[in-house]
């Protein structure tokens, strides 16, 4: 078995959920290594997008921002906020990857503040950005990270992006286009999708070295699991060898 | 302002579901009509400096908007003017706002904020100083998003006072917003509605444009289009003044005309330290320079006496952060010239 560490794994099997041929959305860092490295390896026509407007650019190396020069390099078209968003709200975008500091059950996500007085916060982040809007427009939403109770809690001190809300059909009786949502919750212990009738968070696979006591417990709120878990395959020779020598030469990301 | 909003029939306007926090502009679209219809549609130049800009078209208590996207194509003169000048209660919509948001809590110059994405410089990290502002207490919140300020920007261009969009709904982000949830009168549909956000004062950084202010601009545009058109008062900085005859040469790379344009002041390296697509790339020492000095508010009170008040203007700010040297290396840096 190849020797890799946790984003590593959680790149590969990101990178392994975006086929030839589908559009993404995509921030700095893991997800843009994920979408670089599909294709690289099996989907060498994905278009790749980024909400300052770039639009299937061919990355001479990873972007600092989601708005800078290398996310248009001999790209398909350098558009505009507006036109990225659009396509997402017209249903024309696949995948889009979000990051947090909390998600609940339902696959909720916070990256704006912690504390319970919004006009005085006890800890401000950057807030949405373009994260609502993705998680609202695109068809189905993934998350790379690293999994603890703390981050994975029902008690959420902000709702920034919208998972499935409170379960069941609330998200779309809310107003959010239909059959959209979060799809896969990619973490160092196991992936996640969602169940589908309650849309609660359900274990899919295992990662090599961890057992399912260990994920539940880093896990502030009671998981399902689904019928027939397995054990999550591991990052394979050649997906590392293109991770580690193409994707992110300077381990940027793979080396934190 | 809040008067006439407060005035609307909620009933008759069908809402559904109202966000709580403060709107902190108005949206009505026959007063910005009236504004528009005051502002010069002369082909007159309109050369000035980034001084007199600052100082007559920027007015404390003003709505600010910054073109470009944080640290990529942003009016860097102006926004060191702006704190300069002390400028003071100014609104600012903090749309994916990284380095010119940093500039702008380093002077204090805004009390009220549209959030879509602030204090953050995206791979770079955090920033203390701006983290600390914000959770002071000093500025007024409200949350919206990077979609939600573009589509409130572009109903402003629309001339509309509002735009129905399918985001943000069942979320916190709008319950701490200023929008509002109503029904679509074809289909039944919900739909959130977004405010027009016609800004006082726009500045936007451009490749090239002529003294009219026709421009020419390259590489993403995030919504500064959209920004020139719903802005009562713009000012272009630009790399280069280009001729007239450049302009009418290719009139469909015109992106921004005459019209919208109040002001044009030339500034080379404008976008320093951000990236200018196509010229130069953003100097990332410098900005690992302002995070570490930010850590420490003594320190970087001294970094800011040294940068900006310490300076007279931004040349002095280029000379003083490796002047001509710097900028050749951020040229190659641009281009992926290897220069070692």
């Amino acid at each position: 078995m190849a020797d890799y560490n946790p984003l590593e794994l959680m790149i590969c099997v990101a990178a392994r959920n975006l086929e030839d041929g589908s559009t993404v959305v995509v921030g700095t860092g893991a997800p843009c290594a994920a979408a670089m490295l599909a294709q690289k390896t099996h989907s060498p026509n994905m278009c790749v997008m980024f909400e300052a407007g770039g639009v299937a650019p061919i990355l001479p190396s990873m972007p600092i921002s989601v708005g800078d020069s290398r996310t248009f390099h001999r790209a398909i078209m350098a558009s505009s906020m507006p036109e990225i968003m659009e396509t997402c709200q017209r249903g024309m975008v696949d995948y889009t990857f979000l990051g947090g500091a909390q998600i609940d059950m339902y696959g909720n996500i916070n990256s704006t503040m912690i504390g319970s007085d919004h006009s005085r916060p006890k800890v401000r982040f950057p807030g949405s950005g373009g994260a609502n809007d993705l998680a609202s427009l695109c068809w189905r939403t993934m998350m790379m990270t690293v999994q603890d109770a703390k981050r994975f809690t029902n008690d959420i001190d902000f709702i920034t992006s919208p998972g499935y809300l409170t379960g069941g059909n609330s998200r779309y009786e809310a107003g959010l286009p239909k059959g959209t949502g979060p799809y896969r919750i990619i973490t160092n212990m196991a992936i996640m999708g969602f169940d589908d009738e309650t849309k609660r968070m359900k274990v899919l696979s295992v990662n090599p070295g961890y057992s399912r006591e260990d994920v539940q417990e880093n896990c502030g709120f009671e998981l399902l699991w689904a019928d027939n878990v397995t054990e999550t395959d591991p990052p394979h020779e050649n997906e590392l060898k293109i991770l580690r020598e193409e994707v992110d030469p300077h381990r940027y990301i793979i080396g934190r | 302002m809040t008067t006439m909003l407060n005035e609307i029939d909620e009933e008759k306007a069908i809402v559904l579901k109202t966000g709580q926090n403060e709107l902190f502009s108005n949206p009505d679209a026959d007063l910005a009509r009236e504004a528009f219809r005051n502002k010069s549609r002369a082909l007159k130049p309109k050369l000035s400096t980034v001084e007199e800009v600052v100082r007559t078209m920027v007015h404390d208590g003003d709505y600010v908007t910054i073109g470009g996207f944080g640290a990529n194509r942003i009016p860097t003169a102006i926004l060191h003017e702006m704190v300069r000048q002390g400028k003071k209660h100014l609104g600012f919509a903090g749309h994916t706002s990284t380095h010119d948001f940093q500039i702008l809590c380093a002077g204090e110059c805004f009390d009220r904020l549209d959030i879509a994405y602030i204090i953050g410089l995206e791979a770079r990290g955090l920033s203390p100083n701006a983290r600390r502002y914000i959770e002071s207490g000093k500025v007024k919140l409200t949350e919206w998003t990077n979609a939600t300020l573009s589509w409130r920007i572009k109903a402003a261009a629309m001339g509309l006072s509002f735009l129905p969009a399918r985001n943000i709904m069942g979320t916190d982000t709008f319950k701490y917003s200023a929008a509002k949830e109503i029904l679509c009168p074809f289909t039944g549909q919900k739909y959130v509605a977004f405010p027009a956000l016609y800004p006082d004062f726009a500045a936007i950084h451009v490749h090239e444009c002529d003294v009219y202010g026709n421009a020419h601009l390259y590489g993403s545009s995030v919504s500064d289009q959209d920004l020139a058109k719903a802005s009562k008062r713009v000012v272009l900085t630009t790399e280069r003044i280009i001729p007239n005859e450049q302009i009418r040469q290719n009139p469909s790379a015109t992106f921004i005309p005459y019209w919208c344009v109040d002001a044009v002041v030339e500034v080379p390296y404008g976008s320093y330290p951000g990236n200018m697509p196509y010229e130069y790339f953003s100097d990332e020492a410098h900005i690992k320079e302002w995070l570490k000095a930010e850590k420490d508010p003594d320190e970087f009170r001294k970094f800011i006496d040294r940068q900006i008040f310490g300076t007279k203007n931004f040349y002095e700010y280029l000379e003083l952060n490796g002047g001509i040297e710097k900028m050749k290396k951020l040229r190659a840096a641009e281009f992926l010239i290897p220069t070692e």
